[in-house]
């Protein structure tokens, strides 16, 4: 009885997971398919991945989402973890309306804070790369805080000024006593950030200029005419890089915690 | 440490700037109209019947993917928020990983193998069963949309039930709880925050969805997605959509008191 309920869980979780996963299957398999046509199996190639490395359009595309995730996720760490720091020493209400108001991009559909942030866009500036990065970095940030925060009042104080009492500068304190302790929430709030900014589709097609192209935008005008081949190359190779970053990632922590023990 | 408080300075600017005065700027292009004078003429247009029923029908699609997912998240996560691998912080990167393929090839994926030449129907033939016509309807857009959200739900519900005491389960079993009065006496009721968070984290984006019904609904089911996408990027009548993005906003006034409601501490962790 034990058993067999033990094994209907294992099932469950394994038959979400597969349903999760099977889309991506699917498509690292496309990759070597030789035939265009999506549902027909032509034969084992490589063209697509030897053809993506001399496309240069789709390979401008990726540098550009690459450098605009990266750079969004980058700004909207500094400027959240900032932002927590100073929330903390508000009194409660104002710490409230704060987050009331870093709940907003969360809570309102990607819709409407898309078509919200081209208004007023096309209002004071041209849109392009800039305007792009502006509207990542809004969407980025709620991440970061919603992270920082908790871990933020978790974190002891009397640390902090016992550091400030033996004569340490509040920078020195902070970056020797309170960081270290905020950087796993700081790194994971980095990592859901670059992941949603990479994802988005909605936001930077409304905000994109004309001539640039994300991966995003790239694929969008190719769903009507068929998808280029090359595209599930890229993302297959998108995907293995980030499954070892994590991977490895994981080991060190690993380790670390083995030294630490 | 009340010097500190300087340090969210460069935030509010951005907030203020980025945050508020876009939504202002809906506000503005959706009561006015084309000489500038005060309006409601958008905001009424909610009731055309095209738009109501493409209203009507968001609204159907996105409650329906919500309790689907979680029907599907809930047992998920109870499992996993009880299994040892609780701590390693893997699951969570399980979740998210499929994000890093982009989210457009991946409904194109899900396109291939639910078409009617699709991958399902191949291993429906081979076992001699008949053949599911789902793509361009309503299910279609449905599985779209459970497939593509699903994590949003499981997440916050596997939080909250990983930050569950042990001590209090302990604690009604000692006093002679069953496992089923532990459930829906404890258990249930303090994972609910979570359950709200991945109810509005998979509703809200659910309503105003307009990819997924592209390319799984093809162009036959509107959505109020799709009409307000259209005003803006064919018909150019960007009071007409701004207009019917207030409506959308909308939600934001009743999803909020209810996330300050279950969220007592004011962090906003709950969402994620």
């Amino acid at each position: 009885m034990v058993k067999a309920k033990a094994f209907l869980k294992r099932f469950y979780v394994g038959l979400v997971f597969f349903l999760l996963y099977s889309p991506i299957l699917v498509m690292i398999v496309c990759s070597f398919n030789s035939s265009k046509a999506r549902t027909v199996w032509g034969g084992f190639t490589f063209d697509w991945y030897l053809q993506l490395f001399r496309d240069g359009a789709v390979l401008e595309a990726v540098r550009t989402s690459l450098l605009l995730t990266a750079s969004a996720a980058l700004i909207a760490t500094a400027l959240g973890t900032l932002a927590c720091l100073g929330m903390a020493a508000m009194g409660k209400q104002s710490q409230g309306v704060l987050i009331s108001i870093t709940n907003i991009p969360m809570l309102n559909a990607d819709i409407v804070t898309g078509i919200a942030v081209m208004l007023l866009f096309v209002r004071f500036m041209n849109l392009g790369y800039t305007s792009m990065l502006i509207a990542h970095v809004t969407l980025c940030i709620p991440y970061i805080i919603l992270n920082v925060m908790p871990k933020l009042r978790q974190t002891n104080t009397s640390i902090y000024e016992a550091a400030l009492d033996l004569g340490a500068t509040p920078v020195y304190a902070f970056i020797k006593v309170v960081l270290p302790d905020l950087m796993p929430a700081i790194f994971s709030g980095f990592l859901l950030a670059f992941t949603i900014s990479l994802d988005d589709f909605i936001i930077t097609y409304f905000t994109k200029g004309a001539g640039i192209n994300t991966i995003s935008t790239m694929l969008y005008q190719e769903v009507r005419r068929g998808i280029n081949p090359e595209m599930y190359a890229m993302s297959t190779l998108l995907f293995l890089a980030i499954l070892l970053i994590l991977f490895a990632a994981n080991r060190i922590s690993e380790t670390q915690e083995e030294k630490g023990a | 440490m009340n010097k500190q408080k300087f340090l969210a300075g460069p935030y509010l600017v951005w907030a203020a700037g980025f945050i508020i005065l876009p939504l202002l700027m809906v506000l503005y292009y959706g009561l006015t109209g084309d000489e500038g004078q005060l309006t409601l003429e958008h905001l009424a247009a909610i009731a055309d019947p095209i738009h109501v029923k493409a209203l009507w029908e968001s609204l159907l699609i996105a409650a329906g993917s919500t309790a689907i997912c979680l029907v599907i998240a809930y047992p998920l996560a109870y499992i996993l928020s009880r299994s040892h691998i609780r701590q390693s912080g893997a699951v969570i990167m399980l979740f998210i990983l499929p994000m890093w393929i982009n989210f457009l090839l991946r409904i194109l994926a899900l396109q291939m193998i639910l078409a009617n030449t699709g991958i399902l129907n191949a291993i429906l033939r081979f076992f001699g069963l008949p053949r599911l016509h789902l793509m361009y309807s309503h299910g279609a857009i449905l599985i779209g949309m459970v497939y593509e959200y699903l994590p949003f739900m499981i997440l916050p519900i596997y939080n909250i039930l990983c930050k569950i005491d042990r001590d209090v389960i302990d604690a009604a079993r000692d006093l002679g709880a069953d496992g089923i009065t532990v459930f829906r006496r404890i258990i249930l009721p303090l994972s609910l925050p979570g359950v709200m968070s991945g109810v509005i984290m998979v509703f809200i984006p659910g309503i105003s969805e307009f990819v997924i019904a592209d390319i799984l609904g093809g162009s036959k089911i509107l959505l109020i997605g799709n009409v307000i996408e259209q005003e803006f990027s064919l018909a150019n009548d960007w009071g007409l959509g701004s207009g019917l993005s207030l409506v959308l906003m909308l939600f934001i006034f009743v999803s909020m008191p209810l996330m300050n409601k279950y969220d007592k501490t004011g962090e906003g962790q709950i969402l994620w």
